[in-house]
């Protein structure tokens, strides 16, 4: 009887995996070829971020939903490219921090060139909790040091996360800010800070 | 139609406000709702009157273009054939995009609207493309004859086409764009758009993950009137503007990956309500 049951549901879930992998899957060349042509005519730099990286393209095949194999070759691969700050300090000034927390331009074809680049962290993160404008993509941050008794470990941690969020999630919708070198160290060190000084209005 | 530029930037202006306000109220709302809700009932019935929404302005324009002799051939575009025949506009958008025989192509609104300006007006594009998205002073003809000919199907429902292998083809490739992830911050559609109830700052995330609701209101609301931008765009500029967000390179006007993109996306709305243009933040 128990049994039975088993085999039915597990019957009824292969079903619905068949079901879905039945929808006519694209070609990739075709893929690829429409994403050629609909970036022709702009400069070889931009077509090149159209490239996907061993990362990008797991993440794109499983739709964010990595094996476990695939998940922990993710992280060994990502990790490898975290640095650590070259004076061995995680903390820059907050001050600064809050503008690379609050600044969403840089990366964009509309950019001027040489203008302000922030990492936006307030497009997906709750951080100081006076803020009102923030995005709810990621969990809230706010309290984030305080609440983690500005233990050195998790700062350091913290900075790997920053630095390359899928080193610690794989296929995370986090942007890889340090290996991508979309931030710099010094911006990376005053965002770190604006969640882990104790003066910090995450930490208020 | 007469209407007078002075109702018009007047509701613009109230738009604008209440647009802001809304957006101050989203946070509140959980816990205050009423009054921030009141007022965008309000705007709601308000923008729902063809007299108020400056879209309709684009509506016109579209319609007076529809039919002036353009181009080397010096003729009107009322004999191009949208998908239901020369000249037939009523229902035309709600089935596209759609598979053409003549051009041997699935094809969006506007790539079809550029195609009988070539074919049947002999009319050099060139100009038409550059002012593909209006800016203060410049008018689009593309933006204003998606507003009239869109128009022509509002209360209609979205019939996403895939009888013929092109169009099952180019909405599987649009579902495959959706996913990929790439660029500097490795954003798909997906990051932003595959969760309900997810929001960027104070922007509301349509979900178009799964069939339903949220991609139905959303695909009928386009083209649409946007207040901060104080034009009418449509679903070319929208995909345009989510490509910068995306940090993805600037796509190219009317090419067949954004086509795709909206193959996909009306096969998540199928079923739902047009009604434009509409009017957004
Ligand atoms: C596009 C969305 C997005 C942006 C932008 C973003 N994050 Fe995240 N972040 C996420 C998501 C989603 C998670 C949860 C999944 C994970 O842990 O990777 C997360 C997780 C985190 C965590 C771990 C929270 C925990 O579980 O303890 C930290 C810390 C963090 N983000 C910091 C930042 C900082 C600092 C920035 C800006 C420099 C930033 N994030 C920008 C989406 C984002
Ligand atoms: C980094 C975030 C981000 C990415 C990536 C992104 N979008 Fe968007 N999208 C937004 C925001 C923000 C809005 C505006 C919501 C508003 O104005 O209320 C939006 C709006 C839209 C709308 C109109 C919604 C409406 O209510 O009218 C559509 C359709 C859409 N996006 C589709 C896409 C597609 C397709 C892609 C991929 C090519 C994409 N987006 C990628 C952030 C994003």
């Amino acid at each position: 009887m128990n049994k039975t049951i088993f085999i039915a549901a597990a019957f009824a879930l292969s079903a619905t995996t068949a079901m879905a992998q039945n929808a006519p899957a694209a070609d990739p060349a075709k893929v690829d070829a429409i994403i050629k042509d609909m970036f022709a005519k702009v400069s070889p730099e931009w077509q090149a971020r159209t490239n996907l990286d061993e990362t990008q393209r797991v993440c794109t095949d499983s739709r964010n939903q990595p094996n476990a194999q695939q998940a922990e070759a993710i992280q060994k691969r990502e990790l490898a490219t975290v640095v650590q700050p070259a004076d061995g300090k995680f903390l820059g000034d907050w001050k600064k921090g809050f503008q690379v927390a609050n600044t969403g331009t840089g990366g964009q074809f509309s950019d001027r060139p040489g203008g302000p680049i922030g990492a936006n962290c307030f497009a997906c993160h709750q951080m100081d909790p006076k803020e009102l404008s923030y995005g709810t993509l990621g969990p809230s941050l706010a309290g984030y040091g305080k609440d983690r008794n500005y233990d050195p470990q998790v700062i350091k941690d913290t900075w790997t996360k920053v630095y390359n969020a899928q080193a610690v999630f794989a296929c995370s919708n986090m942007p890889r800010f340090g290996s991508m070198k979309f931030l710099t160290e010094a911006q990376l060190k005053d965002v770190m800070a604006y969640l882990f000084d104790k003066e910090s209005p995450v930490n208020k | 139609m007469t209407r007078t530029n002075g109702k018009i930037s007047r509701l613009a202006t109230l738009a604008v406000a209440v647009g802001l306000s809304a957006a101050a109220g989203y946070v509140a709302a959980q816990a205050q709702t009423t009054d921030a809700e009141k007022e965008i009932e309000r705007y709601r019935e308000m923008i729902s009157d063809p007299m108020s929404n400056p879209g309709f302005l684009a509506v016109d324009r579209g319609e007076r273009l529809w039919s002036e002799k353009r181009g080397k051939n010096n003729v009107s575009l009322e004999t191009c054939d949208l998908g239901e025949g020369p000249g037939k506009l009523e229902g035309a958008y709600a089935k596209l995009p759609r598979y053409f025989k003549d051009a041997d192509k699935v094809m969006e609104i506007e790539q079809r609207l550029l195609w009988c300006m070539e074919k049947i007006q002999a009319l050099d594009t060139a100009d038409v493309i550059k002012r593909r998205f209006a800016s203060p002073g410049v008018d689009s003809d593309m933006e204003d004859l998606v507003a009239f000919i869109a128009n022509k199907s509002s209360g209609r429902r979205i019939e996403p086409q895939s009888s013929h292998p092109k169009e099952a083809e180019l909405t599987a490739i649009g579902e495959a764009l959706f996913y990929r992830r790439a660029g500097v911050m490795d954003f798909s559609c997906a990051t932003c758009h595959a969760e309900p109830g997810k929001r960027i700052r104070l922007q509301g995330l349509p979900d178009f993950s799964k069939p339903g609701k949220q991609a139905q209101e959303t695909m009928g609301s386009w083209p649409t009137y946007r207040v901060s931008q104080s034009a009418l765009r449509t679903m070319q500029h929208r995909m345009w503007d989510c490509m910068r967000q995306q940090r993805w390179p600037n796509p190219d006007y009317a090419s067949d990956g954004i086509t795709a993109l909206v193959m996909f996306l009306n096969k998540q709305a199928a079923g739902g309500e047009i009604t434009v243009p509409s009017i957004k933040r």
